[in-house]
């Protein structure tokens, strides 16, 4: 899972018909230190997340899908958690 | 499966049902020599490591299997603490 922030979200109307009803964030991932790392990928949101939060993504289909909660849907990227604290060590 | 040291730990209280009760560890992957070597990470711990100690883990859907029949939405999970490797 990597940490990232939501910067955006995204609107589409015509959409496969699996991402029917999900919440398109957009997510710029982040090091450790909060820093941007990369560019920003398109993620479902299963969890409540907002603009502006520190959230975990994961990125992998099926656990994509299972947030989701469709089966054999066209995602690879969800956010699964929104982060209170990172401490580490570096 | 990959070779990396334990450097911290993520705190979430909103997160995804099927992750309740899992830890969640910052993971910076390991050359063979020892040194940090590619981007950190968040993993989800299965072998009860902690901070400061050498695992080895697994990326990709393979990573929700030790919590079978468990499926936790994860894409890495430790599955090992190394005690030692020789080269």
């Amino acid at each position: 899972m990597q940490i990232g922030r939501v910067v955006g979200t995204v609107v589409a109307t015509q959409k496969n018909r699996k991402l029917e009803g999900a919440k398109l964030l957009l997510v710029q991932p982040l090091t450790l230190e909060g820093e941007p790392r990369g560019t920003a990928l398109m993620a479902i949101d299963s969890v409540g997340a907002g603009i502006g939060e520190k959230v975990l993504v994961v990125l992998e289909g099926k656990a994509a899908g299972d947030a989701l909660g469709k089966k054999a849907a066209a995602v690879d990227a969800a956010i699964v958690g929104i982060i209170d604290t990172v401490d580490y060590q570096a | 499966m990959q070779l990396a040291r334990v450097i911290g730990e993520v705190v979430s209280t909103m997160k995804d049902a099927n992750l309740t009760g899992l830890k969640l560890l910052v993971l910076q992957p390991l050359a063979a020599s020892g040194e940090a070597s590619g981007r950190t990470l968040v993993a989800i711990d299965s072998v009860g490591a902690g901070v400061g100690e050498n695992v080895f883990f697994v990326r990709g859907r393979e990573a929700a299997f030790p919590f079978y029949p468990a499926e936790p939405p994860t894409d890495a999970a430790i599955i090992g603490i190394v005690d030692r490797w020789d080269m």
